[in-house]
């Protein structure tokens, strides 16, 4: 680890932007935000070898404030702009920062697609299971029985796992953290980006404003609590009894597999029609 | 019922040194001891909580308007939790030489 964290974090801000950051004190996308740097300074890529293209939504901010090639595009179509520039410039690394309802509601076919499709990039998929820029609405992981905005009586629907509709839908990597578990956080980020292949990184992030005021965690050390409490890393899930983990989320890698890479498959496509 | 007898508290009186097995000496310890210093950019903290509620050693105090206070630096064991969940990077955690000199 690093000596001085911070003043490496510092390294990639873009200091003439608005800092304090937009987001509300003790939000989930500023520790995410620093894992993110901390990972790519771990990996030696320079600032102009990287692409953060994000979506709408809190998570839409993230690439404002750093010193990278940066995209800030349209509702749900992070990974279309993305694939575009993987497509034109193979040579960069393209990585995606999504929130939930960005990445499974409004762009939720171009996410299955693009996992598909495997074309090499990393998404970052922040679950704070809510729409919390828009005021609270409940989004695809909003779980049974909690309160939103739109469910002030309970939520009637059921809840999308993304890590689990990334890896049926083909993505070579899928790895799930926390923004307590920091330092998993760290190694599983650098681990998507590293990773030949479309690779998924789904955050469990907390929204106490919008969803835990609603359901009884109201501050950011309540929800941070709950993280602790109810994750279980893979490795000792394999250990548990199945009635134990009911009600528990898993964290660490839950699909690693190589395959035949879009770009290089489409490389030689064009060989062998001669171009 | 555990069948162990309680021992009575044994304390040693007010000024005298006990040398207690297994566990390193005064010197070794003071050796062994690292000491950080810490750096709150208060600018940038928004008095979210977060430090000052899951440090391990009780290092981190609050204010009157919630902001940390590093009340017990000297207890700090430099596990940076407090600088890796900021997520305002507001706090820094530097660890100070063997060379530096009074408090920390």
């Amino acid at each position: 680890m690093p000596k001085e964290i911070t003043k490496l974090i510092h390294k990639y801000l873009r200091h003439d932007k608005k800092f304090p950051h937009v987001w509300c004190p003790g939000c989930g996308n500023g520790v995410i935000l620093g894992s993110l740097i901390r990972a790519i300074d771990r990996l030696g890529l320079t600032k102009d070898e990287i692409v953060l293209a994000s979506g709408i939504g809190c998570s839409g901010r993230m690439p404002v404030y750093v010193d990278f090639n940066t995209l800030h595009t349209t509702h749900g179509r992070a990974l279309t702009f993305a694939t575009g520039i993987k497509l034109a410039k193979p040579s960069l690394t393209v990585i995606t920062v999504m929130g939930d309802g960005d990445a499974t509601a409004i762009g939720g076919n171009h996410f299955i697609h693009a996992a598909r499709r495997n074309v090499n990039l990393t998404a970052i998929i922040i679950n704070n299971q809510i729409y919390g820029m828009t005021g609270g609405q409940f989004s695809p992981t909003t779980p049974y029985g909690s309160h939103a905005a739109t469910a002030p009586y309970g939520h009637i629907e059921h809840a999308f796992s993304i890590a689990e509709l990334a890896v049926t839908a083909g993505a070579a990597f899928v790895g799930r953290g926390t923004v307590y578990h920091v330092q998993i956080l760290d190694k599983l980020i650098k681990a998507a980006v590293l990773k030949r292949g479309f690779s998924v990184v789904e955050i469990i992030s907390n929204c106490h404003i919008q969803f835990g005021r609603r359901n009884e965690m109201g501050n950011p050390v309540t929800m941070m609590e709950w993280m602790r409490d109810n994750s279980v890393t893979v490795e000792k899930a394999e250990k548990m009894p199945s009635e134990d983990l009911e009600d528990k989320f898993t964290i660490g890698i839950l699909a690693d597999e190589e395959k035949p890479i879009y770009t290089e498959e489409y490389d030689k496509i064009r060989e062998r029609a001669g171009d | 019922m555990t069948g162990k007898k309680k021992r009575p508290a044994v304390r040693p009186e007010k000024g005298t040194q006990r040398n207690i097995p297994g566990k390193p000496s005064e010197k070794q310890s003071e050796r062994a001891k690292k000491r950080y210093s810490h750096t709150v950019f208060k600018d940038w903290c928004k008095k979210c909580g977060i430090c000052s509620s899951f440090c391990p050693k009780n290092v981190i105090g609050q204010d009157e308007h919630g902001g940390p206070v590093f009340e017990r630096p000297e207890d700090c064991i430099g596990c940076r939790f407090c600088e890796l969940h900021c997520p305002d990077f507001a706090i820094t955690v530097q660890e100070l030489g063997p060379d530096t000199v009074g408090d920390v």
